[in-house]
């Protein structure tokens, strides 16, 4: 390593994006500067961040949309970009979600472009910029291109800004530029739709559909944006756990009852639980729920030379311990039964 | 049946979702334990199906192609349970868009190994060695009235050949003859077929003046027979005309096998 690092990571707010900026500043030789609209909620992370790495960790209060963010970039000799502020779940409002995603990456953008130091650039992507149809091959890789591209919500504003990033990358082909799409983060601390939709007492399900999940456990996506912020791996990549989890299967390891809705009721439903502010049930949220997705992450595990830790399964199996879900009256039924009848 | 025993392990696994399916949402626990056993009646008692040829069979990966007919795509189950049962292996199916859009028949072909007839999904299966199955014929083929019974219909556009070229494997040409005369469509909704999405709504002799007892597809023999395997070279999936060649090529070799094989059956009914 030549030097300090300097590293800008952006939505240090929430939980992933918080121990990113740890991890990363746990390094000796790598200087940290956090920022998002919020400073970061757990004050236990921090903590820890600041016990790790002392005053390699700085945060900064800044609303992407707005122009501060190039005199942050310009006055910290930022040479390496972490952006993963994009936001998944309902915010206050869709225009404001958009606004935040889609605004926000096109100023943090411009800002790259200007800079002089500024050497690499790392995105965290989804999977869900490929969608979710019935006319869509069962595993994408990065070159597929989905049937139906997602027309509204967190997907397309992913979509929006991998464009954005792609012509970043064009203008700017000095700079290191890493997209990484990654699947449903699982694991003791992610708060997502997914993560609390399995946490309710009785599941609603799309009647007759039993989609293919994919997670990914949120060391593995730590460790992954740590790798891309600290070497440089042009390109976009997949992000998945290996192997596919249906929902069917979710539920049942869970030991939940499930309640199959027809479509459309399923739509109502999620608009109802939008109002509670508990669940996300929009309509990309339910194409998944109906038709799956799986992709494949081979590509990364090539270019990284390293692979998960946890696959799709294990990574779900870690957030139900997490969770304390472990209790399975069905299978504990079952087993009473079972021992009578042997 | 099972022992008790063991029933109740399979049971206990299900309760608990400790089953394996692959990428493409194939169960193969579900498939072999309780799928295919519904269908082996009709496979041995209903169709009786007798099958030849399972010696041109590969070891490892392999496009089949075979002829499409019946109204219900009851000639790609037959396959399967052929397959499965006699060369102990699973065919991955191609299927139409149609049947993903559909509740409980999207999430049961997938979980029985089918997956959406598309490039990427046959590229991969046939990459990894599996035993893929086609119908090129399509709508054509299963949607065509007796009348033009065992005549093949037009082969897409090659695309199946051009995958199995990419990935390097053998084509098996396959014949089935029986399910030509299972729905004997004389006729057709075209209008309400629309209305409802349906690539057909056909009119049968039984159907739907009998209501539900019209589904029940009729007893003919069934003949299902593998054909000699033929190679493909993988530079060749970029010269049209060399795919054009051998999809014409397999559809006379089905067209010939379908021929010899309806003439070695006798009577449908018989």
């Amino acid at each position: 390593m030549t030097g300090t690092q300097t590293v800008l990571v952006t939505g240090v707010g929430r939980h992933v994006g918080a121990r990113v900026a740890a991890v990363l500043a746990a390094d000796p030789g790598i200087r940290v500067i956090g920022v998002d609209t919020v400073p970061p909620t757990s004050p236990e992370r921090v903590g820890r961040a600041g016990r790790d790495g002392g005053a390699q960790l700085q945060f900064a209060q800044v609303d992407l949309r707005s122009p501060d963010i190039t005199r942050v970039i310009a006055a910290r000799d930022i040479d390496t970009v972490v952006h993963m502020s994009l936001l998944s779940g309902p915010a206050r409002s869709r225009s404001a979600m958009k606004e935040h995603n889609v605004i926000g990456t096109l100023q943090l953008l411009a800002a790259c472009q200007r800079s002089d130091t500024v050497r690499r650039v790392v995105v965290r992507s989804t999977t869900a910029v490929y969608g979710s149809s019935p006319l869509d091959p069962a595993v994408f890789t990065e070159a597929s291109e989905p049937a139906e591209p997602p027309s509204s919500g967190y997907g397309k504003d992913a979509v929006e800004v991998e464009g954005f990033v792609r012509g970043f990358a064009r203008r700017r082909p000095d700079v290191a530029v890493t997209t990484l799409r990654f699947a449903n983060l699982m694991g003791p601390g992610v708060d997502s739709p997914l993560t609390r939709y399995f946490t309710q007492p009785v599941l609603p399900t799309v009647f007759g559909f039993d989609p293919r999940l994919q997670f990914v456990h949120e060391d593995d996506a730590v460790e992954a944006l740590r790798r891309a912020a600290t070497e440089d791996h042009p390109g976009t990549f997949n992000a998945a756990g290996a192997g596919v989890l249906l929902l069917s299967q979710c539920v049942r390891r869970a030991g939940r009852p499930t309640l199959p809705v027809p479509g459309p009721a399923f739509r109502l439903l999620g608009e109802l639980a939008r109002g509670l502010d508990r669940l996300d049930f929009s309509p990309e949220q339910v194409a998944l729920m109906s038709y799956g997705r799986a992709v494949d992450s081979s590509l990364l595990f090539a270019e990284l030379g390293w692979t998960f830790g946890y696959d799709t399964a294990s990574a779900y199996a870690d957030f139900l311990r997490a969770r304390g879900l472990t209790e399975n009256l069905p299978l504990a039924v079952f087993d009473t039964v079972a021992g009578l009848v042997r | 049946m099972k022992e008790l025993p063991e029933l109740l392990a399979f049971l206990r696994r299900r309760i608990a979702g400790d089953y394996d399916v692959d990428e493409f949402g194939y169960d193969a626990e579900l498939t072999d334990t309780v799928l295919l056993e519904l269908l082996r009646p009709i496979y041995r008692h209903w169709f009786r199906v007798e099958t030849s040829g399972l010696e041109h069979l590969p070891a490892d990966g392999a496009l089949i192609v075979a002829n499409h007919a019946g109204t219900l795509p009851f000639d790609g189950l037959m396959l399967q349970v052929a397959v499965h049962d006699e060369a102990h292996r699973p065919v991955r199916l191609l299927a139409a868009d149609l049947v993903y859009r559909l509740p409980v028949l999207g999430h049961l072909s997938r979980k029985t190994g089918h997956t959406l007839a598309c490039r990427e999904d046959a590229d991969r299966l046939l990459r990894k060695g599996e035993l893929v199955g086609v119908f090129p014929e399509g709508f054509k083929g299963v949607g065509k009235p007796y009348s033009q019974r065992y005549r093949l219909q037009r082969f897409g556009r090659g695309g199946f050949v051009a995958s199995a070229m990419r990935a390097g494997v053998p084509i098996v040409p396959c014949a089935i003859v029986g399910a030509e005369e299972i729905y004997p469509k004389i006729g057709d909704f075209p209008l309400l077929a629309r209305a409802l999405g349906l690539p057909y709504l056909p009119v049968t002799p039984f159907f739907p003046w009998l209501g539900p007892l019209g589904l029940i597809p009729l007893p003919s023999k069934w003949l299902i027979e593998f054909g000699e395997p033929i190679k493909t070279t993988p530079g060749d999936a970029d010269d049209p005309m060399t795919v054009f060649n051998i999809t014409d090529q397999i559809r006379e070799t089905i067209q010939h096998q379908l021929d010899a094989l309806r003439d070695r059956r006798g009577p449908a009914f018989g």
